[in-house]
């Protein structure tokens, strides 16, 4: 079938404002929009830029917006979206060449957060124990592959990007609430700062956004109870 | 620009980041990527990582050894398979360590499920050595040990390419060059060491489960800097990729019970793997699905078959098998199992083909997966450049990219996750080690000439080809003619066609003629990788005169020791020929054997 895709386009060396270009394409209903970016990209404007790697949702390269929507571009179909398409870069992050945006400043909330296991005393010689209890407690953020795909749908964000953000959160949220870890109290005292998760307005714009289907505002929720609460348990 | 580090890692999947981990303890080392380091393919490994630990049954590292010799149809260098068994078990330890937030056993140990080829060396039967978190194993090794680069400070270069290898004329590696995606500039990385861990190349495919960036730039970087590449004509097509898109579908389905049915809804791995049935090795379950096919017994006579792991499939095969859980109690699943053991891989099937694994079978078929050949390293991960294996002083690689050889002809699941973490972490100690020791290369004069000229060439041809076409091309080239099933005619004709696309890559021309971003430009250079590697792969499978693990030729069936127990070499000659050479493989524990599951 014929698609209509309208893309926000913009070359650095070239344009001096974004502008929308139009491409008609054949494709299938069962192709990823990426399917239909790179058909472009090989066959009729060699110039149309944006990332991708894996293809099937787990590197987390090509989140953009889709018809108004944060999605990934290689998780959602055309039949989901119908013939009319239009993709844009993500907001709320400078856009470099057309779709790729400049992530520094979404890693750098990335890394404020200590997002590795803080734990001094030396391992045993073997692993250490976990139930199966302990291990699920914090499952559902293990799965965040960073694609900022939350983070560049909050209102709160787009308002005051000093805010730490929905995927700095749930990635703190993975070690918070993992019992071999010990430095929640750090990072629960750097969340309760003034760019940390009291920004969240509880919009749920992220939880929609998120390709990996985690349930992020119950995560922050939980981050600020244990705020609150300073109990981690 | 000109930066200089005693140690250079290229690559940041898992091979790279633990390379960088060790080295940076002992030398000033960065990591330069084409992705942000969370972007690499380690990120998609489903199943798991194998070790023996024996959390759940008796196990041992003897056993993975000799499931991985056998699983390699005898190739694998013993030497270096030791190595990779018996550090595997502490590796996992260490990973555990690290905060790898793996799935645990009822007592809070690390759990562990069946997976193709892992046995129990005395009863034959499957074992549980894949130690898993979910179904997103490698997507936790890739972002625990990012976090531990990032605790421990070092330094990244993202989204910079290397694009050429530099060897000063003393024949020492001396560094890199790489360009800045973001701003078109070139650099030169002047190091005392340099390590490669660059990924696979399975872009040379039609059906791959392998990423778009998997474009072989490592191997093909090195092969032009006069390195040989080794055992190219073993590439491993998985069975169970999704019909016509080969994004996988783990082994691990089939560890938790999940059979392989035909058109006639027959469950056919019995009639090839008696004992393991469909947890046989890998290349013996993608030649049968072949042959299922061949024989008009695809569904509805087409090219695939099904996997079925609905719960009354699993548990009515495994109550005809006898499979029992550890308490003796029939081994049973309900849809929750599945829902909770193989989340990823039930929303892949729900999302691209509209299929609920839970109430439907899912159509696969095999898909260009991992890349046994590469380059040629000793177990110290140190590239070794000819047939009595002298080293390129410097010059170090790990993961897919290298052929260490652990995996031989044919890969065992699992084991590619163990590669990267134990050969990555040699290649981070030996290069630090070596630079520490060593005092720094003569920089070759004017470094960037050559990859400028390269880029050149391509930004501002005349030519009219189309890269999407030639790469189309290669790509269902490689797939009739160098897949699963391969002859001498079939290889023949693949090599004089590959050839025929490399004159046309002569005169491609691109249209964005940019500095910035211009991944047009990065692509058609990527492509030109890939090129150089199908013309090698196709070349020595075309020589290869048996049938060993992955790669099977109709018109030599057997394998045949006493001609073929020998590894390949490849080295391009200065005309572009390619010119072949064998080394012996390392034995000393266990004598090649018949091979049966
Ligand atoms: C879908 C899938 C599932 C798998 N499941 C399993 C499993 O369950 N168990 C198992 O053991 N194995 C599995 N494998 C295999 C295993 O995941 C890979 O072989 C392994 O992760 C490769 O790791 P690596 O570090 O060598 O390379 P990668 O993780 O591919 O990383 C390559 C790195 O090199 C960089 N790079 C490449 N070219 C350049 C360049 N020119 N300049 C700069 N940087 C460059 C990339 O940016 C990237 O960082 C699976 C593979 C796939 C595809
Ligand atoms: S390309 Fe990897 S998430 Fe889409």
């Amino acid at each position: 079938m014929k698609v209509k895709i309208k893309i926000r386009r913009f070359n650095p060396e070239k344009d001096r404002k974004p502008y929308w270009a139009e491409y008609t394409v054949d494709a299938e209903p069962a192709d990823r929009v990426l399917d239909v970016l790179v058909q472009i990209k090989g066959y009729q404007d060699g110039s149309l830029t944006f990332r991708r790697s894996c293809a099937h949702g787990i590197c987390g390269s090509d989140a953009l917006v889709i018809n108004g929507r944060n999605r990934l571009a290689c998780k959602v179909l055309v039949r989901d979206v119908g013939k009319d398409i239009v993709v844009e870069p993500l907001r709320g992050l400078p856009v470099i060449k057309d779709l790729t945006v400049d992530m520094e400043p979404f890693f750098r909330k990335y890394r404020s957060i200590l997002p590795f296991l803080i734990n001094d005393e030396p391992p045993p010689h073997i692993e250490r124990l976990q139930t199966i209890e302990a291990r699920a407690r914090f499952d559902e953020t293990t799965k965040c592959i960073l694609c900022a795909a939350c983070t560049t749908s909050c209102p709160s964000f787009w308002a005051n990007d000093s805010y730490v953000g929905p995927a700095a959160i749930v990635q703190a949220h993975r070690f918070i609430f993992d019992d071999r870890d010990q430095g929640a109290q750090v990072r629960l005292a750097l969340l309760a700062e003034s760019d940390g998760v009291w920004r969240c307005r509880t919009i749920y714009n992220c939880v929609e956004a998120c390709p990996r289907e985690i349930d992020i505002t119950r995560a922050i929720g939980e981050v600020k109870k244990a705020i609150l609460t300073g109990d981690v348990d | 620009m000109l930066h200089r580090y005693d140690v250079i890692v290229v690559g940041a999947g898992g091979a790279g980041l633990m390379a960088a981990l060790y080295a940076s303890q002992g030398a000033k080392t960065a990591v330069i990527s084409k992705l942000y380091p969370t972007r690499s393919h380690t990120g998609t490994a489903q199943g798991g990582i194998g070790a023996a630990l024996g959390n759940l049954e008796e196990d041992h590292p003897e056993w993975h050894i000799f499931d991985t010799i056998k699983g390699s149809d005898y190739l694998a260098d013993q030497d270096a398979v030791k190595v990779l068994c018996e550090e595997a078990v502490d590796t996992v330890y260490e990973l555990e360590h690290m905060g790898l937030p793996f799935d645990r056993t009822p007592d809070g140990r690390i759990a562990q499920r069946p997976f193709g080829g892992h046995t129990n060396n005395v009863t034959k039967k499957p074992v549980r050595r894949a130690c898993h978190a979910a179904d997103r194993t490698g997507h936790m090794i890739l972002q625990t040990v990012y976090q531990q680069c990032i605790k421990n400070h070092v330094t990244f270069f993202d989204e910079y390419q290397v694009m050429d290898l530099l060897v000063n004329d003393q024949g020492q590696t001396a560094g890199v060059v790489a360009l800045h995606i973001d701003s078109g500039e070139l650099h030169t990385f002047h190091a005392k060491s340099t390590v490669f861990a660059t990924g696979g190349f399975g872009r040379i495919w039609k059906i791959t489960s392998n990423a778009y960036a998997l474009t072989g730039d490592g191997p093909a970087v090195a092969f032009r800097r006069g390195v040989p590449i080794q055992d190219m004509e073993f590439f491993q097509f998985h069975p169970t990729g999704i019909k016509g898109l080969g994004i996988l579908i783990t082994e691990g389905v089939r560890g938790e019970g999940g059979v392989l049915i035909n058109g006639q809804g027959e469950r056919f791995m019995p009639k090839y793997a008696p004992t393991v049935k469909d947890l046989a090795s890998r290349d013996v379950v993608s030649r049968a699905i072949y042959l299922e096919i061949r024989e008009g017994r695809g569904i509805n006579g087409q090219d695939y078959v099904y996997l079925d792991v609905r719960p009354e499939t699993v548990n009515r095969y495994s109550d005809e098998d006898g499979v029992k859980n550890l308490d003796g109690t029939p081994r049973h699943i309900t849809a929750a199992d599945i829902e909770k053991k193989l989340p990823d891989i039930a929303d892949f099937c729900r999302t691209y083909l509209g299929v609920d694994p839970v109430k439907q079978p899912m159509p696969i078929q095999p898909t260009a997966h991992y890349a046994m050949g590469g380059i040629p390293t000793d177990v110290k991960a140190q590239v070794v450049i000819d047939s009595v294996n002298t080293p390129l002083p410097g010059f170090y690689a790990a993961g897919e990219c290298a052929c260490v050889s652990v995996h031989g002809a044919n890969r065992l699941g699992t084991n590619s996750l163990v590669d990267i973490l134990v050969f990555g972490r040699r290649a981070g100690q030996h290069a630090a080690a070596f630079a520490a020791a060593t005092d720094w290369p003569a920089l070759p004069s004017e470094p960037e000439a050559r990859v400028r000229a390269e880029l050149e060439g391509i930004r501002y041809s005349a030519g009219i080809e189309s890269a999407a076409d030639i790469r189309r091309d290669m790509r269902n080239l490689m797939m009739d003619n160098v897949g699963v099933y391969r002859t001498a005619e079939l290889l023949t004709d693949a090599v004089a066609r590959l050839r025929a696309l490399k004159e046309r890559f002569k005169r491609i021309a691109i249209m964005d003629k940019g500095q910035r971003w211009n991944t047009e430009l990065l692509e058609a250079w990527e492509l030109g990788c890939l090129l150089d590697l199908a013309e090698v792969t196709a070349t020595v499978a075309g020589e290869r005169q048996e049938s060993r693990g992955a790669h099977f030729r109709e018109d030599y069936p057997e394998r045949d020791d006493t001609h073929w127990l020998k590894h390949s070499l490849a080295w391009i000659q200065p005309d572009g020929s390619i010119r072949l050479g064998y080394k012996p493989v390392t034995l000393g524990l266990y004598q090649p054997a018949k091979r049966t599951y």
